[in-house]
């Protein structure tokens, strides 16, 4: 391991040229200032035939767009975009220049060598002398940094870049010395206000709040809410009414869980410290709370992409979860889900974890208005299929909940439920009466990408529009 | 010039002017899924009102079409067209 004081230093030490399959986890999220500095000199360089491995694609990571617009980028592998680089890719992306895989899949991709990295470039919060580096601590941290584990496993060469050096050891060590080639000091890794996503709270909207309680009834009626379940609800308004639900009933009859998983927030710390859930598995915290518990929560445990959703790892996590609560921007008769692209087919997100909890979870729940302003989310086909319908087994709206005909079982279960269990088709129907039936919106025949599921299979296409 | 509704979600904001012939503009975030629909909603209820000469712009947050229709009404009353 060696210690260098610039970028410039490190690529008097490597050939950029020779090295331009490289990486990049977002666990800074919008508050990423390494990402920029290191493609600066990617654009400075004239660097051609980039193949560009970023976890996931912020509105900060401006960078990216002055390469695409420059086509100094071959290829991106990525699992979320949001921002300029997505309606850029949208609107002029050359063909067939991404793939968007899953949180798991892209994880399974390295550590098989199907996406072979040259530089892992991992902006690391905390670093020792010995290489070690840790989230949770420093003036960028960042919690959990469970997207860059294979990364800082699996690549030719192991860059860490930090703006906090300090001579200890650490506890629970995320990126271990071994692994790593260089450590790069920099000035500032992040922007702490843009590291922690904005809101996590609870939502308050009466019919967030309507569809979280009949979500809560539901998994009730079907008997999964018991002693030792387990359960990942993300950091969506609805979603974490839902838990708000559930921590009532689990009250009343004395239930504790064995786990949650996923994305972690503040409110899932308190119910580790409230006792009502043995172990959080956290590949990445939303909010300060959530950070900083991970200093002090023996059982707030932060776990690597792979261990988290790589249906190839014999540890996986979600191998063992009961239900998972998802969101959608789009969901088809055939259960099939969008959350990549919005309903005019311009990209605005991605998978991260949402195919691979709802491929591994026993129940997969969508919760969702009806319609969003006027657009109704139930459609004849979803814009571009992010989950396999296979794998969503119940819609949660404010009028009504449909269960996937492939699960006879919950159907069975709900028989003599006294919630409105109604098909999608209905549910469809009754959209459709308040808004009218939208037009297809159009667009071109150029292919820019493809849908990767954790499997390998390529599920959909995405076209420019 | 007259004013209702709002730009919130959901909602929409149609504005009346003078003019000689009937003239209607529609910016709308769901204009690709649904400009046709509001454009027979805005264009049947001026009919409604016997309403030959205005310029009528909406600018729409993805309002559903009773939003519209009642938005557009309060308009024209508080223009003084009388009910049809």
């Amino acid at each position: 391991m060696k210690l260098l004081n610039s970028l410039d230093e490190l690529f008097k030490e490597i050939d950029i040229h020779q090295n331009k399959a490289i990486s990049f986890h977002h666990h800074l999220r919008n508050g990423d200032l390494v990402i920029n500095q290191v493609l600066e000199k990617y654009h400075s360089h004239h660097v051609q035939e980039i193949a560009l491995f970023p976890s996931a694609i912020f509105p900060s990571y401006q960078m990216i767009k002055r390469l695409l617009e420059q086509d100094q980028i071959a290829h991106i592998t990525t699992n979320y975009i949001s921002g300029g680089v997505a309606d850029y890719l949208s609107n002029q992306g050359k063909e067939n220049i991404l793939t968007m895989q899953t949180h798991g899949g892209r994880a399974r991709a390295i550590i098989e060598g199907k996406s072979k990295i040259d530089i892992a470039f991992i902006a690391a919060p905390s670093v020792n002398y010995k290489g070690d580096a840790i989230g949770y601590k420093g003036p960028s941290k960042c919690g959990s940094l469970g997207y860059a584990i294979a990364d800082s496993e699996y690549a030719k060469i192991v860059v860490l870049l930090t703006d906090h050096l300090v001579d200890e050891e650490f506890d629970r060590v995320e990126i271990h010395g071994s692994n790593v080639d260089y450590v790069v000091s920099l000035d500032k890794i992040g922007d702490p206000s843009g590291i922690v996503s904005g809101t996590t709270n609870i939502t308050t909207n009466p019919i967030g709040v309507k569809i979280a309680k009949q979500t809560a009834r539901f998994l009730e009626d079907i008997d999964v809410i018991k002693d030792g379940f387990s359960f990942q609800s993300g950091a969506g308004g609805i979603s974490l009414k839902v838990t708000a639900e559930l921590e009532n009933y689990m009250k009343i009859k004395q239930i504790t869980a064995s786990f949650f998983s996923g994305g972690i927030t503040g409110y899932h710390v308190g119910l580790l410290e409230r006792g009502l859930v043995d172990k959080l598995y956290d590949v990445q915290c939303f909010d300060l709370t959530a950070i900083d518990s991970l200093s002090r929560n023996k059982n707030h445990i932060p776990i690597s992409a792979s261990k988290y959703a790589n249906p190839a790892d014999i540890d996986q996590v979600i191998k063992d979860l009961d239900v998972v609560i998802l969101g959608a921007t789009e969901i088809d008769l055939d259960f099939n889900v969008n959350v990549t692209t919005d309903s005019h087919g311009i990209i605005m997100g991605g998978s991260g974890g949402h195919s691979d909890t709802a491929s591994e979870a026993k129940v997969s729940v969508i919760v969702s208005p009806l319609f969003k302003g006027r657009l109704p989310i139930i459609k004849k086909h979803v814009t571009t299929i992010t989950t396999l319908g296979k794998h969503i087994d119940v819609l949660v709206t404010e009028r009504g909940i449909a269960i996937n005909p492939l699960r006879k079982d919950l159907l069975e279960k709900c028989k003599q439920s006294l919630l409105k269990i109604k098909t999608i088709e209905e549910l469809y129907q009754e959209a459709i009466n308040y808004t009218g039936i939208p037009k297809d919106v159009t667009r071109s025949d150029v292919q820019i990408g493809v849908i990767e599921d954790r499997t390998y299979d390529k599920i959909d296409r995405l076209y420019r529009k | 010039m007259i004013k209702t509704g709002t730009l919130e979600s959901s909602d929409c904001m149609i504005e009346l002017r003078e003019s000689n012939e009937r003239k209607i503009e529609i910016e709308s975030i769901v204009f690709e899924q649904f400009g046709d629909q509001i454009y027979d909603v805005l264009k049947t209820t001026l009919d409604e009102y016997h309403v030959k000469a205005v310029f009528l712009r909406c600018i729409d947050k993805g309002a559903l079409d009773y939003t519209i229709k009642a938005r557009l009404k309060a308009a024209l009353e508080l223009w003084g067209v009388d009910h049809g």
